[in-house]
């Protein structure tokens, strides 16, 4: 559009400046973090006990014997967590539309949902794992589930889903009063004004914090392992137990980050630029 | 829309759509709604002014149903809206409301902006709604924007885009809130353009306005709203040029000054 590259000197200069600024930024960078690591790493290889804690958690020849096995029980942990967080995503997203909802027939209902997220958010996970595995079998019942990840399963979602039905929640609440407006005035019934103006955006707006609760919800699968299914931490607990040697445990929070890492890179980048248009 | 209803005389114009009777509405203590009348007869225009707080954007607002009233009655062609048993969503569907701050959907393009309501509230089929859709963006400019999203255009295009949107449902009349406050000042003569547009082809209106010479231009009728009433209604020459009443004197003076 305007002259082809006419570069004034102080232009240059001030170019120049950057760069040099930009070198040196990186170069403070580079030490500091040499400084830290190497310290810490000097501090921990220096300590009396590292050769110790080398053999007992860092065992490479446990390593490779002990991965193979607890990769194939840590299968139980992405299925349980796919099938849990499936489940939670709706029903999470029904209990907040009846907590927001104002007809006079869903009262019931309301009063429900209100209830499901104050007892299921207000105890801990071990907790609710526990009663559930352990309690609805006890009852004898037909037809109720015994099957300890199914069981496992269902606590973690009683839990999740209430934690995700909030999320929910402030993000419709979120949502400025003049969209439900303008979908009112271009006569679209309340209903229909929540599920094309108010959920589509809600939803966007909330899915880094969503994708943080599934974050959780997956290293939180763990906890089924007190009720006895061979998922990856119990397995390599088992292992440990008859090596006496804890590298198993690592092999098991390597799995477990492997799965995390990723999910949070996701996080960051869907709050990013998403968030700074806000 | 009979022409001749268009060129009948100002004071035997055609039936009332809008008829407006001892309307009154309070938020907590304070009275924002006086004791409304007004009538607003076919293809007419009435320009509401006042100054901020008048109570302008309230009576909008409870035309269409979004604010409920307290006493009084609305009606539209000769029906009552404002009673309990009436379904506000069917009210909606036969006006059309436009907001000062656009309040355009963020996540729909311009032109799923315009359908959304005749898709899902007029039962349009996606096709001839896209069509009709993309006749109206034209009509207002807005050729080639068809599927941007409300953030990549101006107020002023913004603006335009929710005028096509709230007449897309064919309304009986449009309530149009303040439509240029928001906007820079060189874009206020696009949206104008708009108004004068659909203006020409009949539409019957109600327009809260802080743009005098506009209402002077567009409207059969001025009502001056002041504390919740209309001290003052008229032909726009005489409200506007030779008002009589000390308060609209004062508010045409203090805008006069600005």
């Amino acid at each position: 559009m305007s002259e082809p590259a006419v570069i004034s000197d102080r232009r240059l200069e001030r170019e120049t400046a950057k760069r040099r600024q930009a070198r040196r930024g990186q170069a403070i960078a580079a030490i500091s973090t040499l400084v830290v690591l190497g310290g810490l790493t000097a501090l921990v290889l220096t300590s009396p006990g590292w050769p110790t804690v080398r053999e007992t958690f860092f065992s490479w020849s446990v390593f490779k014997d002990s991965f193979p096995e607890v990769l194939d029980a840590f299968w139980l942990d992405v299925k349980l967590f796919v099938a849990v967080e499936a489940a939670v995503l709706v029903v999470g997203l029904g209990i907040a539309l009846l907590r927001t909802s104002r007809a006079a027939a869903l009262f019931p209902l309301r009063l429900l949902a209100v209830v499901w997220v104050d007892l299921f958010r207000g105890v801990p996970v071990v907790l609710l794992v526990y009663l559930i595995g352990f309690g609805v079998p006890a009852l004898y019942l037909q037809g109720l589930p015994t099957d300890p990840v199914v069981l496992g399963g269902i606590a973690l979602g009683l839990c999740y889903s209430a934690y995700n039905a909030e999320v929910y929640r402030a993000g419709i609440r979120s949502i400025h009063r003049g969209q439900r407006d303008a979908a009112l005035a271009v006569g679209l019934s309340e209903g229909q004004a929540m599920r094309h103006v108010i959920l589509p955006q809600a939803v966007r707006r909330v899915a880094p914090p969503l994708l943080n609760d599934f974050i959780s919800l997956q290293k939180d699968v763990a906890l089924i392992s007190i009720l006895g299914p061979q998922e990856a931490f119990r397995v390599a607990q088992i292992v440990q137990g008859a090596t006496f040697n804890y590298t198993p445990l690592i092999a098991a929070a390597l799995l477990y980050l492997a799965v995390t890492v990723p999910l949070a890179r996701l996080v960051e980048r869907m709050g990013g630029p998403e968030g700074a248009a806000r | 829309m009979s022409a001749d209803a268009a060129r009948a005389p100002a004071a035997a114009a055609g039936t009332p759509v809008l008829e407006i009777r001892a309307v009154t509405k309070a938020f907590g203590e304070r009275q924002v709604l006086g004791g409304i009348d007004l009538t607003v007869s076919e293809h007419r225009a009435v320009a509401l002014i006042g100054a901020s707080g008048s109570g302008k954007s309230t009576l909008l607002r409870c035309i269409d149903l979004l604010e409920e009233i307290d006493d009084g009655d609305v009606f539209l062609d000769g029906e009552t809206i404002t009673d309990p048993a009436v379904d506000p969503v069917a009210v909606r569907r036969r006006l059309g409301l436009v907001f000062q701050a656009y309040n355009l959907f963020p996540h729909l393009t311009a032109l799923q902006n315009v359908v959304l309501g005749e898709r899902r509230a007029h039962s349009f089929g996606r096709q001839e709604a896209d069509e009709r859709g993309r006749a109206l963006l034209a009509r207002f400019g807005l050729e080639g924007r068809e599927d941007d999203r409300p953030d990549r255009l101006s107020g002023g295009q913004q603006q335009r885009v929710a005028i096509a949107r709230a007449f897309a449902g064919r309304p009986r009349a449009l309530l149009l809130d303040e439509v240029t406050s928001a906007l820079d000042p060189e874009l206020v003569g696009e949206v104008l353009e708009a108004v004068r547009d659909l203006k020409a082809a009949g539409m019957t209106m109600v327009i809260a306005t802080h743009e005098m010479s506009f209402a002077r231009e567009v409207a059969d009728e001025v009502a001056f709203l002041h504390e919740g009433r209309i001290l003052e209604s008229g032909p726009p020459e005489q409200v506007l040029g030779a008002p009589r009443k000390p308060e609209t004197q004062r508010f045409l003076r203090r805008l006069s000054h600005i």
